[in-house]
């Protein structure tokens, strides 16, 4: 399997045989990855963006955008040159600062979980030893600017809406979080490359059976729920609060909270991957040498995009079948069931881990 | 209806009694409160139902025109008239406290004729703006546009609102009133909004989620129908009434057409007959289609919505090639319909005969019966039967509140008396009654189409019309089953080529009277989905 860490470090060599300053070196390294990062984030949006369009088109008896290109494939970016273009429109009575603060927290969280992520094997920008504990606490710096978008709004539709949503996801991001420490407790580390190598015998959704499961599946419910996604999405329904905490902001600002939505669907679909299925790792099946030799030819960033793009495929899914559930059904469902669901299944997996009960 | 006559003028001495389509009792002002109770209240009367207040300008009198039916007389159906010769400060008593509906039907009376229900408890226009001059169905209402010009400020006044109080002596005296209170969170929806079905506004109080009230804000597309009906001829009217209630446009002119046949005293090949019982079904099978799509829709189910419209396109294509239309069909006219079927016809019905149960199993899996669905709509915008009658809520919302009202069995029109099917009831009370009412229907006009459909009798499709229809002197009044409740057409002619007065009872204008009643209590995305389940549409509240 190819070790991008080879291209990196001759990189970083090269600069460093330049005779230019250390200093100089690392900002010029941080300058390029923070290009690349946005490259890609930008690019994987897009894709995101036709990617449930064609999908729900499906679901639904349609075709989906077809004439801005081949299969409507541009017809993404003559929607991002049009939000580009649009006018910045602020009402007279927000709250200024605060309303054009908002997109830019979303942002900002979401670019920054982006980076994070294992993407193949050497492909990793921010690797600490508490590498998922910091992805889950910057991914709650995005509802602060939910929540600042409805307030500064001042509109009964987006505060309502921003209300809703701070009450989701503070919620949703307990079952969450006791999901993946599920896992953490299994294997022993937070560190995101650790993580990926404890999965090289086999993915922990496998090795832990049961309760690895069942973490999975409250996961990918939690997930659902943290990304303001259908059946969850009350925070924008649509058909009752018309946009909900994003309904007051135009052009590119309104771009950023599409951006972030569509994006975080990748993150928690990357994160799904990286904690269930092995992030960039093939699948391997102890004693099958030859079946895990053929599956190493395949690139790693090949495999960590298959998993999270499958992930997201369920997500949405979900969002084009079920109809959307109420605020106090969705706060029932996750304290009275889904919260004591994740306690019990933790402290099962904490049996297994104690008594070897795994693979 | 002797009988009926009998027991009124020994209640109420001072009435007197005219014959025509239905029994017209007149009273005075002044004993027509006492009459009302007891025609409510009296076991020998019981009509519990009022299914339409008609304002009426006579030139030296303005009135009102009731109709009332009783559910358990055989739904016997009378009118009483109320007139006042007062036309400055006209003064009715209000019995919006015996019959729930009243509420807002009188509120339009007074919008369109000036007329004070005295007793009434919210005395605003329902659907000018407070700041209008005149009233506009009144025979000399000046229609001058200087008087009255295009507002370009919001409504000032719009929290307040009057009741005019009798106290014990008699005397009536105006007590101003607010809607909301200083403290309420009012939340705005509509009139631009994606769920509430057209151009409507509802202004709700909110305590955190929950709603406490919900006030109904109508007219902003009224096209004054009624008084343009005035100043036309009788083919004319017709083409209002597809544009009414578009989801019921065959039904509603049927209405219309019977209406005038009656007065005419006209029979109706039988061609004619069968043709448009089948196409009122098709209609209803189309609005059931809509409306399931638009509750899947409101519930955020896109998905469902797609496949409700993909089976409507096959109804709206047989539309298409009898009638020449999707929309609008114009297909009724007086004395028949305008244009011979399709020769496709019966194979595309057949078809569509064929699909239909596969594409509702196909619903039930896909909405009717996902958890999420079933959660969101039972035990949501509960309406219980005596609510129901009370406020006159017909259709598949009133059938899901267990009230028998189908005016195909209680009245039964055209070829409706020889058919084989079932009305179809669900004791339910709440959202998902309703909407389970609609979907059973669809199956109901499947078989409805599937007696008929291969047996078209051959024939004239309309009879032979005088050129020029004046209908003689008098007042009609005729029921129809609408796609959602009973539609009802008054005509009062004076012998002219153009009606004296013509008023249309639509169901939906009712159905909106009961989303206070409903609404409260839940949350506001119930509220949605009420409105979804009662399934108004907005054009045929703002006629």
């Amino acid at each position: 399997m190819f070790n991008f860490g080879i291209w990196t470090s001759e990189f970083n060599n090269w600069l460093l045989g330049l005779g230019i300053a250390d200093w100089l070196v690392v900002l010029i390294e941080c300058v390029i990855i923070a290009v690349l990062v946005l490259g890609t984030y930008t690019v994987l949006a897009l894709f995101y963006i036709l990617y449930e369009r064609k999908l729900c088109a499906w679901f639904q008896c349609r075709l989906g955008p077809m004439r801005v290109g081949k299969w409507g494939v541009m017809q993404v970016f003559a929607d991002m040159f049009k939000i580009l273009v649009k006018e910045l429109i602020c009402l007279k009575n927000t709250d200024r600062f605060l309303f054009k603060l908002a997109p830019y927290l979303v942002i900002i969280s979401s670019v920054t979980m982006l980076a994070c992520l294992p993407w193949g094997r050497g492909l990793q920008i921010i690797d600490y030893n508490i590498g998922i504990f910091f992805i889950l606490a910057v991914s709650s710096v995005g509802v602060l600017g939910i929540l600042l978008a409805g307030w500064a709004s001042n509109n009964k539709y987006t505060l309502i809406g921003a209300m809703r949503s701070g009450a989701q996801m503070i919620s949703y991001e307990i079952s969450l979080g006791l999901a993946i420490i599920t896992i953490v407790v299994f294997a022993g580390t937070m560190n995101i490359t650790e993580l990926v190598w404890a999965q090289e015998k086999t993915w922990f959704i496998f090795r832990g059976h049961i309760p690895a499961i069942i973490a999975f599946l409250i996961y990918v419910v939690a997930a659902t729920a943290e990304t303001n996604r259908g059946p969850f999405d009350l925070p924008e329904a649509e058909h009752e609060l018309t946009a909900g905490y994003h309904t007051e902001y135009s052009g590119i600002h309104f771009g950023f909270f599409y951006l972030a939505e569509y994006l975080n669907l990748f993150i928690v679909s990357g994160i799904a991957s990286l904690m269930f299925l092995g992030g960039w790792m093939p699948l391997h099946i102890p004693g099958w040498g030859g079946f895990n030799a053929v599956m190493d030819y395949i690139p790693s960033v090949v495999w960590f995009l298959g998993k999270a793009f499958f992930i997201s495929y369920v997500i949405i899914w979900f969002k084009w079948t079920f109809p959307r559930v109420r605020i106090d059904q969705m706060l029932a469902f996750e304290w009275k069931y889904l919260m004591p669901l994740s306690l019990a299944n933790l402290l099962l997996m904490a049996v297994f881990v104690a008594l070897g009960w795994h693979f | 209806m002797s009988d009926f006559k009998e027991i009124i003028s020994k209640i109420c001495s001072s009435a007197t009694f005219s014959e025509g389509d239905t029994l017209l009792v007149t009273v005075p002002e002044k004993d027509w409160f006492p009459l009302a109770k007891a025609l409510k209240e009296n076991k020998d009367l019981d009509f519990d139902v009022l299914s339409a207040v008609v304002g009426m300008d006579w030139k030296d009198e303005l009135g009102v025109i009731y109709y009332l039916t009783s559910t358990s007389h055989d739904w016997a159906v009378i009118s009483v008239k109320v007139a006042v010769a007062d036309r400055k400060e006209p003064m009715i008593h209000s019995v919006s406290s015996l019959w729930k509906v009243a509420n807002f039907q009188e509120r339009e009376v007074y919008d369109f004729y000036g007329i004070k229900f005295i007793n009434h408890p919210d005395m605003r226009r329902f659907f000018l703006r407070n700041d209008w001059k005149g009233y506009p169905l009144r025979k000399d209402y000046d229609a001058n546009p200087d008087l009255n010009p295009i507002p370009l400020d919001d409504e000032k006044n719009e929290d307040d609102t009057v009741s005019y109080v009798e106290d014990a002596k008699g005397k009536v005296k105006a007590v101003p009133g607010k809607v909301f209170g200083e403290d309420d969170y009012v939340v705005n929806i509509g009139p631009q909004h994606p769920s509430t079905h057209g151009v409507m506004r509802f202004r709700a109080s909110v305590d955190g989620e929950t709603v406490r009230k919900v006030d109904v804000v109508s007219g902003y597309i009224h096209r004054g129908i009624e008084k343009l009906s005035e100043g036309l001829t009788y083919p004319q009217i017709l083409h209002f009434t597809d544009r009414m209630d578009y989801m019921s446009a065959h039904q509603n002119r049927h209405c219309l057409c019977m209406c005038i046949e009656k007065a005419l005293g006209l029979e109706v090949p039988r061609r004619a007959q069968v043709i448009r019982v089948m196409m009122d079904e098709l209609m209803r099978i189309s609005s059931h289609l809509l409306s399931f799509g638009c509750t899947a829709m409101d519930l955020g189910a896109t998905t469902a919505f797609f496949y409700g419209f993909r089976e409507r396109e096959m109804v709206l294509d047989i539309f298409e090639k009898t009638c020449g239309a999707r929309m609008s069909m114009n297909y009724n006219v007086i004395g028949g319909v305008i244009a011979d079927l399709h020769p496709d016809f019966r194979k595309d019905v057949h078809h569509l005969l064929e699909v239909m149960p596969k594409a509702l199993k196909e619903y039930h899996t896909v909405f009717s019966g996902n958890i999420i669905a079933m959660n969101r709509l039972k035990k949501v915008g509960y309406l219980s039967k005596e609510d129901a009658v009370n406020y006159d809520i017909t259709g598949p919302s009133g059938r899901g509140s267990n009230w028998s009202c189908d005016c195909r069995k209680k009245h039964p029109y055209a070829v409706y008396s020889e058919l084989d099917f079932d009305e179809v009831l669900l004791d339910g009370c709440d959202s998902y009654s309703r909407y389970m009412v609609r979907m059973r229907e669809i199956e109901q006009s499947c078989r409805i189409l599937a007696q008929l459909v291969d047996n078209i009798p051959e024939g004239d499709i309309r009879a032979q019309v005088p050129k020029i229809i004046k209908l003689p002197a008098g007042r009609w009044y005729q029921q129809v089953e609408a796609s959602r409740g009973t539609f009802g057409v008054y005509i009062e002619s004076d012998g002219q080529k153009n009606p004296y007065r013509v008023h249309f009872q639509s169901p939906c204008f009712n159905l909106v009277g009961v989303m206070d009643l409903t609404c409260s209590g839940y949350m506001i995305a119930d509220l949605i989905t009420i409105g979804a389940a009662l399934d108004f549409v907005i054009p045929d509240i703002d006629r």
